[in-house]
């Protein structure tokens, strides 16, 4: 099982739950985040752009690390790890 | 948080739709437009840089762009005028798949003729035209555009390459024009399915050869339902009209400060009346002079007059983006704009006095004004529900009074046709 920490914009779409678990098997990044769109599905789109590619702004880590910088999407996911989906430091 | 506030609305109000950096806000007055009730702010934190006002259908239906810079954009709509408003579980605007290309702005929302209610369009960044044909429930991409060789080769101006003009032919239901920054003005004539650019005698003075066949900014064009072939045009230094669908243009500034501008307005009743305001240059893109003026022509670019009755004329450096100048459809007409500094101005008599309606707004990037109860698209002649007198007469009695008023208001340098300096 892993579990998702989901930011408060998100929850709209998760029915307002801030942590999400996943108890299917997945080995990478991208099957957890498919388990979630199904799940959730509204959570897909603000999370990745329609090439499926994770929003510049958004950041996804693994436990304490970003996923850019471990593979994205294909970066290994193990039983019981956490995946923080967490807004960019950005604005304007 | 501010909390939202909420404006009621009956037919005959006029709304003016108030979209900014940071949220999207709707202003409401009943038809002698002197007093102004606020609602919002809508979508704080979101960008929303396209609104559109519907009255096709049973009620009335606001859409609006919205764009977070971390979760992306949605279009969304309300039928109670921002009480609630749809938030699509899956992006309703997006690229398929196939073409690699991903939505980063959506920068014009166009409701199509009266005679197509389920038809609406959207321009967006990265360019590319949008089409629904079921009152926005799905969207899908105007392959004819999108494909066109001419695509690769566009450039992004300083907003980044968007598509952000629609104007469907009032007349002609195979024909539509919309507009680029940086590619220029391109036609159908086939409903979309080919398009050809359109832009002999704009300039480009950013490139080597000043007259290309296409690749001009353009920031805006209009025409009035009445005249589809004429069209006016706003251009990235340059003010233009063709008379021939834009098969050529000719250079119409004639008396204005600077020819470099944004917004441009089309008059409701009047095809000779268009509203803009001259920017200082694309390098200090403020009001020239610190001076906030509105120029207007009446006689299809041939003169233009400031209008600056109401509006700072010290120490005003002020810019009105493209898409942040509207007009309502009331005689006399309202004419509204608001600026990056997050002004807005309303003229309740076709401009020549104005006031601030609102002010201390995020920059504001849409305004959009619509008299609730009347049936406007992009084609079709305006119809009102509401038991007023006789637009006709009406039109004719404003258009007396005004030129009355014209005659005494408008300065003599107004009626010079000196060209502007070319600014660098």
């Amino acid at each position: 099982m892993i579990t998702f920490q989901i930011p408060g914009y998100l929850r709209t779409f998760t029915d307002g739950r801030g942590r999400v678990q996943v108890a299917e098997p997945v080995t990478t990044v991208r099957e957890a985040l498919e388990r979630l769109w199904v799940a959730h599905p509204g959570v897909r789109d603000r999370v990745v752009d329609e090439q499926g590619q994770v929003r510049q702004h958004v950041n996804v880590f693994v436990g304490d690390e970003s996923i850019r910088f471990t593979g994205g999407l294909e970066t290994p996911v193990a039983d019981g790890a956490e995946i923080w989906i967490i807004p960019a430091v950005s604005g304007g | 948080m501010v909390a939202t506030r909420n404006v009621n609305v009956k037919d005959g109000d006029v709304l003016v739709m108030v979209g900014t950096m940071k949220g999207a806000f709707l202003l409401r007055a009943n038809g002698a437009r002197k007093r102004w009730d606020v609602g919002g702010p809508y979508f704080p934190g979101h960008s929303v840089y396209a609104m559109a006002f519907d009255g096709r259908g049973k009620k009335p239906k606001l859409w609006a762009s919205t764009n977070s810079m971390h979760w992306g954009g949605v279009l969304r709509s309300s039928t109670d005028f921002g009480r609630t408003w749809t938030n699509p579980e899956s992006a309703n605007v997006k690229f398929p798949t196939e073409t690699g290309a991903s939505l980063n702005q959506i920068w014009k929302i166009r409701p199509g003729r009266r005679e197509e209610p389920g038809t609406l369009y959207c321009g967006v960044e990265p360019a590319a035209l949008f089409e629904s044909q079921d009152d926005g429930e799905t969207w899908t991409l105007n392959r004819g555009l999108y494909d066109h060789p001419h695509r690769a080769l566009w450039q992004p101006g300083g907003g980044g390459l968007c598509l952000h003009t629609i104007l469907p032919d009032a007349t002609n239901p195979q024909r539509m024009f919309v507009a680029i920054s940086t590619g220029g003005v391109y036609r159908t004539d086939d409903g979309g399915h080919t398009w050809n650019p359109r832009n002999h005698g704009v300039r480009a003075d950013f490139l080597p050869g000043k007259h290309p066949e296409w690749g001009q900014c353009v920031h805006k064009i209009v025409a009035h339902p009445s005249r589809p072939e004429r069209l006016f045009l706003q251009n990235h230094w340059g003010l233009y009209r063709s008379d021939n669908g834009g098969d050529s243009w000719q250079d119409i500034a004639n008396g204005v400060p600077s020819d470099f501008g944004f917004a441009m307005a089309m008059h409701p009743h009047d095809a000779e009346t268009v509203y803009i305001v001259p920017i200082e240059s694309d390098q200090f893109r403020c009001t020239p002079e610190g001076k906030l003026r509105v120029y207007r022509t009446r006689n299809a670019g041939r003169s233009w007059e400031p209008l600056t009755r109401g509006l700072p004329q010290k120490e005003a450096l002020e810019c009105v983006l493209r898409d942040a100048m509207s007009v309502d459809h009331q005689n006399p007409a309202g004419v509204y704009f608001g600026t990056r500094s997050g002004v807005v101005y309303g003229s309740p008599d076709g401009g020549a006095s104005w006031s601030k309606l609102i002010g201390g707004l995020p920059p504001v990037v849409t305004v959009e004004a619509a008299v609730v109860g009347e049936v406007r698209s992009s084609g079709g002649r305006r119809k009102t529900n509401s038991a007023k007198a006789s637009p006709r007469r009406a039109s004719v009695r404003a258009k007396a009074k005004s030129a009355r008023s014209s005659k005494r208001a408008t300065p003599r340098h107004a009626k010079v046709g000196r060209r502007p300096a070319k600014k660098k």
